[in-house]
């Protein structure tokens, strides 16, 4: 069977790869740390050794509609176009272009269905930067398959907390009884407490830092059960208008296990948002 | 209450590059003709299948028109398509790097929680 060598949960920032790529006269003043600080984090997956990755995003108004929302949605494809023209004009980032893995999506599909995740599908999928940024940050070599999975964390009603926590640990299932000798990672990314489009918005923080002290916490001991025990659908609001992806972080803690802790925390706090990066080795260490 | 048409617009226009100068230059009559020949247009569908129904309300045609990204917030449209098109439209307006997000923001100071529903 399929081994889940490495489960890995980020923010993923936009701005990184303009920030990453600028002239040094040019880069802001917090590029540097923070280079060295994701260039240490890609060290985790490079050392898992990884043959292909699972990766759970949210796509953000660009293919997924509300004239037909899915809840949660894999990629069923052979091949992945990515990014958009909004993400090149806000954020520079490039087009982009991965191969899929049918084979690991066809079991998902399957998987989900005869257990109670009616999961849509998508056989063509231009996807953005909720995966994209990943690609960047921890295999900016891009030279892996990817099956990813889309959660609605941006269009109301969404659904409850503790469905992408049970959905974390279905996907891990999933991929341990998966008929193949490949190594997967399963990597997700969210948001800590964040604003887009209000009062709160471009801080010279995240807007709830406490919030982000709480959540780091929640991810790094492994407590889903005392983060459930404080998150719902209302309670997102207060920490930022754009918190609910924290329940993608949810999804990762499902995904690692309830009570582990994470082999590997590190975090950044930079202006508008905090970046959070966690890395669980489901064998011990890496290799 | 069109909050689903009020995202439409802002979700149409936010993916053409044309579409977001056009609104930027001439915000009423990109807004009339979006409503008179786009709005009831089903995304994936022939245009022979169009709606029939969806119309803005005058608070929302006034909002879009005059650019008033205030307005729209308090009548709960999707703050991230609200923030990403108008960011597109002027924050070139803007010298310093988030001058525009920054002002944006401000512009939100007197609203407290909760912020208005936008579920569709």
């Amino acid at each position: 069977m399929a081994e889940v060598v490495a489960v890995i949960a980020s923010t993923h920032h936009p701005f990184y790869y303009k920030a990453s790529t600028a002239p040094p006269d040019e880069a802001p003043p917090f590029a540097a740390e923070w280079v060295r600080k994701v260039e240490a984090f890609r060290e985790t997956l490079t050392a898992a050794n990884p043959d292909v990755l699972l990766m759970v995003g949210s796509d953000h108004f660009h293919q997924l509609w509300l004239d037909n929302m899915p809840q949660f949605l894999v990629g069923h494809a052979e091949e992945y176009d990515a990014n958009w023209y909004n993400e090149q004009r806000e954020f520079g980032l490039p087009r982009m272009h991965m191969k899929g893995d049918r084979d690991l999506s066809g079991h998902i599909l399957r998987q989900g269905l005869d257990s109670g995740f009616d999961l849509a599908f998508s056989n063509e999928l231009r996807i953005d930067h909720s995966v994209t940024c990943p690609i960047i940050t921890l295999r900016p070599q891009n030279d892996l398959p990817i099956v990813p999975v889309y959660t609605n964390i941006f269009a109301p009603p969404l659904p409850q907390p503790t469905r992408f926590v049970d959905l974390g640990r279905a996907l891990r299932r999933f991929v341990e009884s998966w008929d193949s000798d490949q190594r997967v990672a399963i990597i997700g990314t969210g948001h800590l407490s964040l604003e887009l489009g209000g009062p709160r918005q471009f801080g010279p923080h995240g807007p709830d830092p406490e919030f982000d002290a709480r959540a780091v916490e929640w991810i790094a001991s492994g407590d889903v059960e005392g983060c459930l025990a404080e998150v719902t659908l209302d309670s997102l609001h207060a920490p930022g208008n754009a918190t609910h992806g924290f329940m993608d972080f949810m999804l990762m803690m499902g995904a690692a296990g309830d009570g582990v802790k994470a082999d590997y925390v590190d975090t950044y706090d930079l202006f508008h948002t905090m970046e959070a990066y966690f890395t669980w080795y489901p064998k011990g260490a890496s290799a | 209450m069109s909050r689903y048409l009020v995202d439409k617009f802002l979700f149409t226009v936010d993916r053409d590059p044309e579409l977001v100068e056009r609104y930027r230059e001439q915000p009423v009559e990109t807004v009339r003709w979006w409503e008179e020949t786009q709005a009831n247009l089903i995304l994936s569908c022939h245009p022979d299948e169009a709606s029939t129904w969806m119309a803005f309300t005058d608070a929302e045609r006034q909002a879009l028109a005059t650019h008033d990204h205030v307005a729209l917030f308090e009548m709960g449209a999707h703050p991230f398509l609200t923030l990403t098109l108008f960011i597109a439209m002027f924050e070139r307006d803007y010298d310093e790097p988030l001058g525009y997000q920054m002002w944006y923001g401000r512009q939100l100071a007197h609203m407290s929680l909760p912020y208005p529903d936008i579920t569709t």
